[in-house]
């Protein structure tokens, strides 16, 4: 069947005489087909080092840009001043150069066109690029109201695009980082605490007696603060308690190893209240004196027993008690750990919830080696006029769900883009910057129906991922080593300001996305709210408001603000007020009672894996990011495929060997693209097997990322939604194992 | 040099914060990480090292060399002066532990405790770098060290200590 849109290679570009048209194509440094070449920074201030922070992944630790002798951009290091990462980027921000080095960056603007019936890219001036994607968002402003442009983004690259929307009207600005990973945690933290987490997490790691870890593999996860503190904890001496049906790096530094039966985390927190609260071990003072609804709860968790948990999650009573005891024991200096991505089974928010409560009970929000209370600066916005008010925005294409839904929901973009029957707002054009939605999104039918629907596509990016090879127009985004961009304010113990400086002028054709947004904002008549020429005049001005200057900041990089919104830990002699319905931390929830949802939360069992199929589990490797780094020359080299964790007793009775490829075919009969090799180990359970996220990318252009592993995304195709915020729960997937080729017609 | 493995994670970054300090081409490596599993579940040991040049006391590497490229110099460093070496391979034979690689431009390398950097009192880039300080550099013939002090209250191995070499990277148990 003919689609409108057929996923191109970017590959095929050049194929059947590309015309190119607007000014010249040559690329302003190197042949374009290896490196960047010589980094002209003869408009840049000549510095020893330029200030940057890292954009591999969300934690933004700053750090120094050096050159070697011939100006070539050499290595990163970290800020020994920035408590993201006291001079210590982890090995993705070190590997960061790779991504300025990667031969296969996207290097000028691409369009979609169509030639002898076949679709292909060509290459195009900015200016050509800019004016196609400016003319179709005025015909869908025209046609259906600006509304129904939608924004997907992930980084720095999301503020401009967003600020760009706004101004034209549309507020459906989503982030798959939000129903796709961290969401239910802020609900269920905001319903309790009325406060949110954020990012980097408020967890005093540091200065903690007992970390509690549940569903979080720190240390595969490179969270960079929190595996330098975790760290330190060790050597304190700090209890860590792992609860993970895979022996984690985690689990393997920790004291006690709780190796869980998957998707049973609820029934262990409610047998660990169970315990506190029968064993008298809660913080009795903090509990009577912050909480709302002890008594309910108490009655809820009685028959909530570590015997009653042992059927369920096969970890021992006494187990579920010693473990209980060593929290009491550290508390208040505990942290039971909210994890990070928490879309796993649909009932997240209640499990975050459930999360919450334990640290409630324990008197660990607002403690010393608990949670600390975080503070950022308040950067002023350049100056520019309101933002139009849209006539509907994405909360009214939900139809009454997900009422506790703070931020857009990704996938409910993604629905509302699919025209149908009855819809009374459809989005017709989408805008995607720095985020992979094919290899991010579950339920790939659903995704690619939207994508067919939609009357443009935007995708902006470094890299060729798999989304680009759906765009209508391709704008190439420089890499963060070349631009100027919004300065960082992210929260902490305190506010710290961080810039990022050009080390280098963008290659090839490359530009910050900064400039893309105003070069729109200007052909669709919305200059007034871009009214700068260089995002550095921002920067100056925003500096110059905080009290700082440019020339300071490019010295020091970061720069460390005093705290003057309260302390850092509650301060017991005042009275406190907490963000709820009732003022009081909720281990009832008023809101959710209100709501209709369960107040408190309960066990609810989930589907198991059918005879032969083991649960799909999936995680993280320390040296890469997602798709962001899949081919990254210096980290591809730390780890170039995933491959499946399979326990030696499976692997027994399917008669395979170490290294072995095979397929992997999930519940609904998507088989994984490509075959990923068998890792037998002792550190899986015998029901699940494991696998990293990010790999199996399909994309040639990707020349080392291509065909190697397999994508978990493509074997999620059963999606248990959140009913509170619409988190798409993705634990629920089944594979079985496939040692022959199954043919490319059945595949994912 | 003294690796805590309670506390590596087994990240990699002290091999990618090597190869950019050091130019170590893609596909190489001076320093490399390594994990033992023991035990069968759920009663499993998991160890991860950061490995790299010994820097023996003992070094196979140097008696072997017929150029005297690899030699030691003052402090104990094991090192390669690339354009005596003719690449012949003979301590990369040699080497228990595997810590030498051919450069594609025809010298044999490996790891040099980054001494451009220790000499200028800075620290190894591996050392500097690891997120979670699982490294200690210093001067082992120096009692107060931070490498002596933390080989004060530890046990500690040495890898392949039947090769009678003396390695001086040693690892905390």
């Amino acid at each position: 069947m003919k689609t409108r849109r057929d996923f191109i290679k970017i590959s095929a570009l050049g194929i059947g005489g590309v015309t190119l048209a607007g000014t010249s194509l040559k690329w302003a440094w190197g042949s374009g087909a290896g490196d960047p070449g010589p980094e002209n920074v003869a408009d840049l201030p000549s510095l020893s080092r330029y200030p940057t922070y890292c954009e591999v992944c969300f934690w933004k630790c700053a750090g120094w840009v050096y050159h070697d002798e011939e100006g070539k951009i050499r290595k990163v290091i970290g800020n020994d001043a920035d408590p993201h990462c006291n001079g210590r980027l982890c090995p993705r921000g070190t590997g960061g150069v790779g991504m300025y080095h990667d031969p296969d960056r996207l290097k000028t603007p691409l369009i979609r066109i169509e030639e002898g019936g076949k679709q292909t890219f060509r290459e195009a001036s900015w200016e050509e690029a800019l004016d196609l994607v400016a003319g179709k968002m005025k015909q869908i402003r025209d046609k259906y109201g600006p509304e129904s442009m939608a924004l997907f983004n992930h980084g720095s690259s999301g503020t401009y695009f967003g600020n760009l929307l706004k101004a034209y009207g549309s507020v459906n600005i989503t982030a798959p980082s939000y129903a796709q990973c961290r969401g239910p945690r802020e609900v269920g933290f905001e319903l309790t605490f009325g406060s949110g987490l954020g990012s980097p997490e408020p967890t005093d790691i540091r200065d903690t007696r007992c970390l509690v870890l549940i569903g979080s593999h720190l240390g595969e996860n490179m969270h960079n603060g929190q595996v330098q503190e975790m760290s330190d904890a060790i050597d304190r001496g700090a209890t860590i308690i792992t609860v993970d049906p895979r022996f984690s790096t985690a689990a393997s530094k920790s004291k006690f190893w709780l190796p869980i039966k998957p998707s049973t985390d609820m029934a262990l927190l409610l047998a660990w209240m169970n315990v506190l609260i029968y064993e008298g071990l809660y913080d009795k003072d903090y509990v009577q004196r912050h909480t709302l609804g002890f008594e309910q709860l108490k009655s809820h968790v009685e028959k909530m027993t570590p015997e009653w948990a042992y059927g369920i999650t096969t970890i021992k009573p006494h187990i579920i008690r010693e473990t209980a005891r060593a929290m009491a024991n550290a508390a208040p200096s505990v942290i039971v750990h909210p994890g990070r991505h928490v879309t796993w089974y649909g009932d997240d928010t209640q499990r975050s919830r459930a999360i919450a409560i334990l640290n409630a009970l324990l008197g660990s929000w607002g403690r010393r080696g608990g949670f600390y209370f975080k503070e950022s600066l308040h950067i002023p916005d350049f100056p520019h006029p309101p933002f139009p008010k849209p006539a509907w925005t994405w909360k009214e294409t939900l139809n009454g769900k997900y009422p506790l839904a703070r931020l857009s929901v990704a996938n409910a973009i993604v629905d509302a883009s699919i025209p149908g029957e009855g819809k009374e707002h459809t989005i017709r054009g989408w805008i995607v910057s720095g985020t992979n939605l094919p290899m991010t999104m579950p339920q790939k039918d659903q995704l690619l129906k939207a994508m067919q629907a939609l009357e443009l596509l935007v995708v902006v990016d470094t890299m060729p991922m798999e989304i680009t090879g759906f765009a209508d127009v391709v704008l190439p985004e420089c890499t963060y080593f070349e631009r100027y961009d919004e300065l960082r304010d992210s929260p902490g113990r305190e506010p710290w300001l961080g810039l990022r400086m050009p080390a280098a002028r963008p290659a090839y054709e490359t530009k910050p996305a900064w400039w893309m947004a105003k070069q729109l904002g200007d052909r669709l008549g919305l200059s007034e709210y871009f009214n700068y020429n260089d995002y550095k005049e921002v920067i100056e001005w925003q500096l110059g408001q905080l009290g700082t200057s440019l020339e300071e900041m490019q010295k020091i990089g970061v720069k460390r603000f005093d705290r003057t919104e309260g302390s850092l830990y509650m301060d017991e002699s005042l009275p406190v007020e907490f963000n709820t319905n009732s003022g009081k931390i909720e281990l009832y929830s008023t809101e959710l009672a209100s709501l209709g949802f369960d107040p408190i939360p309960v066990y609810t069992p989930h589907p198991e894996p059918p005879q032969g199929f083991y649960r799909l589990i999936y995680g993280r490797a320390p040296m890469h990011t997602f798709s962001r780094t899949a081919n990254n020359p210096n980290l591809v080299d730390l780890m170039k495929e995933n491959s499946v964790w399979i326990h030696p007793s499976v692997a027994e009775i399917w008669g395979l060997k170490k290294d072995q490829y095979v397929w992997l075919k999930n519940q609904d009969g998507m088989v994984s693209y490509f075959p990923v090799k068998v890792r037998l180990t002792e550190r899986i359970r015998w029901d699940s097997v494991y696998m990293v996220h990010g790999f199996g990318h399909r994309d040639k252009k990707l020349s080392l990322a291509y065909g190697r592993g397999a994508n978990d995304s493509d074997l999620i195709t059963n999606v248990m939604v959140d009913p509170l915020m619409g988190g798409t729960g993705m634990r629920g997937n089944f594979v079985t194992i496939l040692t022959e080729d199954p043919g490319k017609e059945v595949k994912s | 040099m003294a690796i805590d493995t309670r506390k590596c994670v087994g990240c990699s970054d002290c091999v990618v914060a090597c190869q950019t300090e050091n130019d170590v081409p893609i596909g190489f490596c001076r320093d490399w990480v390594t994990e033992s599993v023991h035990g069968s579940y759920p009663n499993v040991e998991l160890e991860i090292r950061s490995e790299r040049c010994n820097h023996c006391e003992n070094a196979p590497c140097v008696r072997c060399c017929p150029t005297g490229a690899s030699h030691i110099v003052e402090g104990g460093v094991v090192l390669v002066t690339g354009n005596k070496c003719i690449g012949c391979g003979a301590c990369i034979q040699s080497c228990p532990y595997d810590a030498r690689y051919s450069h594609p431009e025809g010298y044999v390398d490996k790891c040099t405790f980054c001494n451009h950097l220790v000499s200028r009192g800075g620290k190894p880039a591996c050392v500097a770098v690891c997120p979670t300080k699982c490294m200690h550099f210093g001067d082992l013939d120096d009692p107060n060290s931070e490498v002596s002090n933390a080989l004060k209250n530890r046990k500690f191995k040495v890898l392949a200590p039947e090769a009678g070499t003396n390695p001086q990277i040693y690892y905390l148990t």
